[in-house]
């Protein structure tokens, strides 16, 4: 068994929700499939999502809701 | 009081404005950051810089708190809060005033007056300004709705009397439409807002955006005249230009004199705004808002004027009279701005940070750039994404569009995308050099035909670029 890392595709703020409200999209120890979407980036005022862009098991998430991340940063690991 | 130093609660090209106006006047100067922003240029260029909080803006730009702390720490007389963040708090003024500092710009009674969309209608109303034809205030039921929408015509809004922001708004186009939608839209705000309140106004379908620039100095009020900005591109403005093109003589008369009006029924303090929309057909204005801070593209009337207003509202704020009388303003030739934005206009707007591997910019008489940007600068991604405004002023609009795009060529941002090529399409394109456009001109122009434009002119600018 490996971990495949996932890295943030930009610079700027992480959420880990769509809104303060509602849950976030993945909890830790979930699965999570390659289109499945893991957080947004608030980057300049605009948000992106961040899809999960590979399959795998117990996501685990090293970047706290609002924090700030950089490109290339690992946001979440998953086993493979 | 005279202002001997000030703190600039604020980032990016507005800090770095400030500063170079304080620094005009001999006043020493305090920059405050936020972890994200220790290597900006207003930092290196301020006398002395505090960290006062994380990169997320709540936490520093925003925090009343941390800047109330840092200003007194500093020691200085003032606070100058720019646009945007603070700017329109009228608990900070109230705060930077209990610590015993000036803040420069309006009281926070006055703030808070004018921020109210309702209250600030009604002191528009009480000052003889005409404000968008709809409904006095709420309405109790469909009966009132169908006769206010029989003499506004259609199409008519029903908005919202708790919404805000754009929420709670429907446009309905006739009485059949009116009386389907309206019950619907008060159910809807009862449960969106707790509110089922219901107010009108008319649809002003083709308008242009002309603001006023007023200065007051809490007895005296004048204008320095108007500017249009119509090209927006999500309700953000993209171009702004001084004056308005084919405002006749008497509709720009009527027009300053009304943001003179409504201001001085509140004994307005500093540097403000008064925004309308112009119906070009009927010959009509309508107040929109106003705005109680300097603005972003301030620029254009300064160039039209020769005032200094960020110096301006300094002076005002240590408690000078006005320097200028209403007769000794003048506008002399055109000025447009262009926002520079980090952004890809080839790639739908995406934003763009990154570093400026390479900066070039035009210098000439008339040719005036904002910014927050140096050589080896990396823009952080926590904040908008304005980095600089070109300003071009001439004898007439045509010199002015021509100088524009000599100037939009000549200035070289290297390493991140920008709104360069945007602004190249737009001084190319006819309908933008007869000024025949409104509010809602930008976007179906990108759709139709600025987005093909915009592609060509990255792709030459890019080989250009690389060869």
């Amino acid at each position: 068994m490996s971990t495949i890392e996932i890295k943030s595709p930009l610079p700027g703020t992480f959420y880990r929700a769509s809104s303060p409200e509602t849950p976030p999209f993945k909890a830790d120890g979930d699965a999570v499939a390659e289109t499945d979407t893991i957080g947004l980036i608030e980057v300049m005022k605009t948000f992106q999502e961040v899809p999960a862009g590979v399959a795998g098991a117990k996501i685990r998430f090293l970047v706290d809701n609002e924090e700030p991340v950089m490109a290339g940063q690992v946001i979440a690991e998953v086993e493979a | 009081m005279t202002i001997r130093s000030l703190l600039v609660a604020n980032r990016g090209e507005i800090a770095v404005r400030i500063i170079r106006a304080a620094k005009a006047l001999g006043i020493r100067t305090v920059q405050v950051y936020s972890a994200a922003d220790a290597d900006m240029l207003a930092v290196r260029l301020a006398d002395e810089a505090v960290n006062i909080g994380p990169p997320a803006a709540k936490k520093s730009y925003l925090n009343i708190e941390a800047v109330i702390a840092a200003a007194k720490a500093a020691g200085v007389d003032a606070v100058h809060p720019g646009y945007g963040f603070l700017s329109e708090n009228g608990e900070f003024a109230d705060a930077v005033e209990a610590a015993g500092l000036i803040f420069i710009g309006p009281s926070g009674d006055a703030i808070r007056l004018l921020g109210d969309k309702v209250a600030a209608r009604a002191v528009a109303a009480k000052a003889g300004v005409p404000t968008v034809p709809g409904s006095a205030g709420r309405i109790d039921d469909i009966a009132e709705a169908r006769r206010i929408a029989g003499e506004t015509g259609f199409p008519v809004m029903i908005k919202a009397a708790a919404g805000g922001g754009g929420r709670g708004i429907r446009i309905v186009e006739s009485m059949e439409e009116l009386d389907r939608q309206f019950p619907q839209a008060s159910a809807e705000a009862a449960a969106a807002f707790g509110d089922g309140g219901l107010y009108m106004e008319k649809v002003i379908t083709r308008a242009r955006h002309v603001e006023v620039q007023i200065l007051g100095d809490g007895k005296n009020v004048v204008h320095c005249f108007e500017r249009e900005c119509s090209l927006q591109r999500r309700r953000q403005k993209v171009w702004e230009e001084a004056p308005a093109v084919g405002l006749p003589a008497d509709i720009r008369a009527r027009l300053c004199d009304s943001a003179v009006a409504l201001a001085r029924e509140v004994k307005y303090r500093g540097a403000g705004t008064v925004e309308y929309l112009y119906d070009e057909e009927a010959g009509a204005f309508y107040f929109i808002e106003v705005n109680t801070r300097i603005q972003v593209e301030h620029p254009v009337t300064e160039m039209i004027t020769g005032i200094d207003l960020v110096q301006e509202m300094i002076r005002v704020a240590g408690g000078e009279t006005l320097s200028v009388r209403q007769e000794d303003i003048r506008i002399t030739g055109h000025a447009i701005e262009c926002r520079i934005n980090a952004e890809d206009p080839a790639r739908g707007f995406q934003p763009a940070p990154g570093t400026v591997a390479r900066l070039d910019v035009p210098e000439a008489a008339g040719i005036r750039f904002d910014t927050m940007l140096y050589e080896g600068y990396t823009i952080p991604p926590f904040y908008d994404s304005l980095l600089g405004k070109l300003i071009v002023h001439a004898g007439d609009r045509a010199v002015c569009i021509a100088k524009l795009e000599e100037a939009l060529t000549a200035l070289v941002i290297g390493g991140v995308s920008t709104t360069i090529p945007l602004h190249l399409a737009l001084a190319g394109d006819d309908a933008v050099q007869r000024a025949d456009f409104h509010t809602r001109f930008l976007e179906p122009w990108l759709a139709a035909e600025g987005e093909a434009r915009i592609a060509a002119l990255s792709g030459v600018e890019t080989e250009g670029q690389s060869a």
